[in-house]
């Protein structure tokens, strides 16, 4: 069975809302990469982001220091962020399953273009929330109406006020 | 995990890009009449300078309103994000020059808007931007003429003024083997009549000036892209695939995928062509789109009627129109615009160059000026108007001959506009 790449903006909000840390598996230090930009970004809304990346272990990346694997990350953390391509989808997962009751792990979020079925359905059934294809920077902005601010289609429709924090 | 129900085109057309404005609740989308945007701190202002996060920094790049626009026409066109810009002929130069270099090429219809060809074939070459224009009624024409330089083809869904419609399906076919982007202008259609990516188009520009206004209050343009380009397989599109060294080599596609596109358009086009779109005509057009299937339904109706009545008219050589089922273009108006054919449309007046003006002159209720897709009725004499600087032979190309007149029609009482028309050709013979 294929797992659904199709998610309700519902289901992703409470993915969002629930998560406060976030194991991100291959993280740049890079500034101009992918993995970077969602890392800020994330990090402005909130989130701790905790970057894992074998060949810069030990150093820092905004603010965070880097671990070589999952299993080395001192605390708890809610979502496993796969910054890799499918085939290293697979492996990633295996060790997020392996260490998920000890660290707290109840979600893997694959980015865009990142596809792993077979990884998908063992998470799945060892219990993990599974989003595949996806990057969690354009679905919080998405979501928070933010990707709007660039002229993009959110698909939301909706006639109700969103609640803004006072500071 | 279950699908979310996309809502239906009216409920877009009223709803998309629209939320009310969370600060104070205006259900109505505010006009934000504001150039600039104040950042948290010198971090907040970084990201948003390096494209790292979501946000207004200065309004030729992007502005509240004219945002809330962009994400409309994109959700109405069934695309990834839109663009909107000062005119349609801006929206056409930013298209282009995401995907252009000098010395790069791209085919285009012969039957174009009169102004578009002038754009094109005159304004384009001081970038050494070439176009080949070709009748594209036979694809093979434009698989010909597709070259090494061919960055893309160009074409019109329902062409102005000749009611031409262009054969979608095999052309984005063409444009998918040559790894280039179909382009599509969809001014005439708007999207409630025709959606340009259900038929395999890449990118739709738009003058928002005609119907998506509606009401000949505001110049605008809009470049909308499907987000299903794959700017990077061939190579042959370095400034989005490649490292922009004016963002320190971030490459657009890498970083936004199939928002890559938009992100251009904004971070690089309006802020280094400055072609924006002005706030207050985001707002009028906003509410223009609000309206859009109940105006293209009448204008529909209204225009298929007026044709009827000229088509047998004693003073008229022929009409050209796709919702006639004479038209040679009749029955790729069933497929492509299957609610109706639009309501820009020609006839030829018999007695030629002098009788079209003549035709023009005379009437009371059309007013004669040079736009299109406005609540009231609009006659125009190509020849002497819009097409003037093309040669005699373009302009029997793009049908707009001596003999040629246009309309536009508009909401009014049809039997009005059928009186009018009658008492102005009566005055030709």
């Amino acid at each position: 069975m294929t797992h659904s790449l199709a998610y309700t903006n519902k289901e992703l909000l409470a993915i969002l809302q629930e998560t406060k840390t976030i194991a991100m598996v291959g993280a740049s230090p890079k500034w101009n990469r992918p993995s970077f930009f969602a890392m800020k970004y994330l990090q402005e809304k909130g989130y701790r982001v905790i970057p894992i990346n074998p060949g810069v272990a030990g150093k820092e990346i905004l603010g965070e220091k880097v671990y070589a694997s999952l299993a080395e990350i001192p605390g708890k953390f809610e979502m496993v962020d796969i910054f890799r391509n499918s085939a290293a989808a697979g492996p990633i997962t295996e060790e997020a399953i392996a260490v998920a009751v000890d660290k707290g792990i109840k979600v893997i979020w694959m980015q865009l273009g990142v596809i792993n079925h077979e990884a998908a359905e063992k998470a799945e059934a060892a219990g993990l929330t599974v989003v595949m294809d996806r990057c969690p920077k354009i679905e919080f902005g998405r979501l928070n109406a933010e990707l709007s601010w660039g002229g993009f289609n959110s698909g939301i429709i909706s006639a109700k006020r969103r609640r803004v924090r006072l500071s | 995990m279950k699908k979310t129900k996309t809502p239906g085109f009216e409920t877009r057309m009223i709803h998309a890009g629209t939320q009310p404005e969370p600060v104070t609740g205006a259900r109505q989308t505010p006009i934000f009449q504001n150039t600039s945007y104040v950042f948290h701190d010198a971090d907040h202002a970084a990201s948003l300078f390096n494209l790292q996060t979501f946000g207004f920094i200065y309004s030729r790049l992007t502005n509240p309103t004219v945002a809330a626009l962009e994400e409309r026409l994109a959700s109405l066109e069934g695309g990834r994000g839109a663009t909107c810009c000062a005119s349609g002929h801006a929206a056409q130069i930013l298209a282009f020059f995401a995907i252009m270099a000098p010395g790069d090429r791209f085919v285009a219809s012969n039957r174009l808007y009169g102004g578009s060809i002038t754009q094109f074939g005159k304004t384009f070459k001081k970038f050494d931007w070439q176009v080949d224009f070709v009748d594209v009624d036979n694809p093979e024409n434009v698989r010909k003429a597709i070259g090494p330089k061919t960055k893309a083809i160009f074409v019109e869904s329902l062409a102005n003024p000749g009611g031409v419609v262009s054969d979608l399906e095999a052309l984005s076919a063409i444009a998918q083997a040559a790894e280039i982007p179909l382009i599509v202008d969809n001014t005439m259609a708007t999207p409630y009549l025709c959606r340009p990516f259900e038929w395999g188009a890449d990118l739709v520009v738009h003058s928002t000036t005609k119907f998506l206004s509606g009401n000949g209050t505001s110049v605008g343009g809009a470049v909308v892209d499907s987000g299903r380009f794959d700017w990077a397989k061939s190579g042959k599109f370095p400034g989005l695939a490649e490292p922009e060294p004016a963002y320190h080599g971030l490459s657009f596609y890498e970083t936004f995928g199939d928002m890559a596109f938009t992100m251009q358009a904004h971070a690089v086009g309006l802020r280094d062509l400055g072609a924006t779109m002005a706030p207050m005509n985001a707002f009028q057009t906003l509410l223009g789109t609000e309206t859009l299937s109940l105006r293209m339904e009448r204008h529909c109706a209204n225009a298929k009627t007026v044709a009827e009545f000229l088509e047998n008219h004693e003073a008229v050589d022929w009409v050209s129109c796709a919702a006639l089922p004479a038209s040679p273009y009749h029955d790729l108006g069933l497929k492509y615009l299957p609610l109706g054919a639009g309501s820009v449309f020609t006839f030829g007046v018999k007695g030629g160059y002098e009788a079209g003006v003549k035709v023009v002159e005379s009437c009371e209720l059309f007013s004669h000026l040079a736009n299109i897709g406005d609540s009231r009725s609009l006659i125009l004499h190509p020849a002497s108007t819009t097409h003037r600087q093309l040669t005699e032979e373009q302009r029997e190309a793009a049908g707009a001959g001596p003999a040629v007149v246009r309309l536009s029609i508009g909401l009014e009482t049809v039997e009005d506009l059928i009186d009018d028309l009658g008492k102005a050709l009566a005055a030709t013979v």
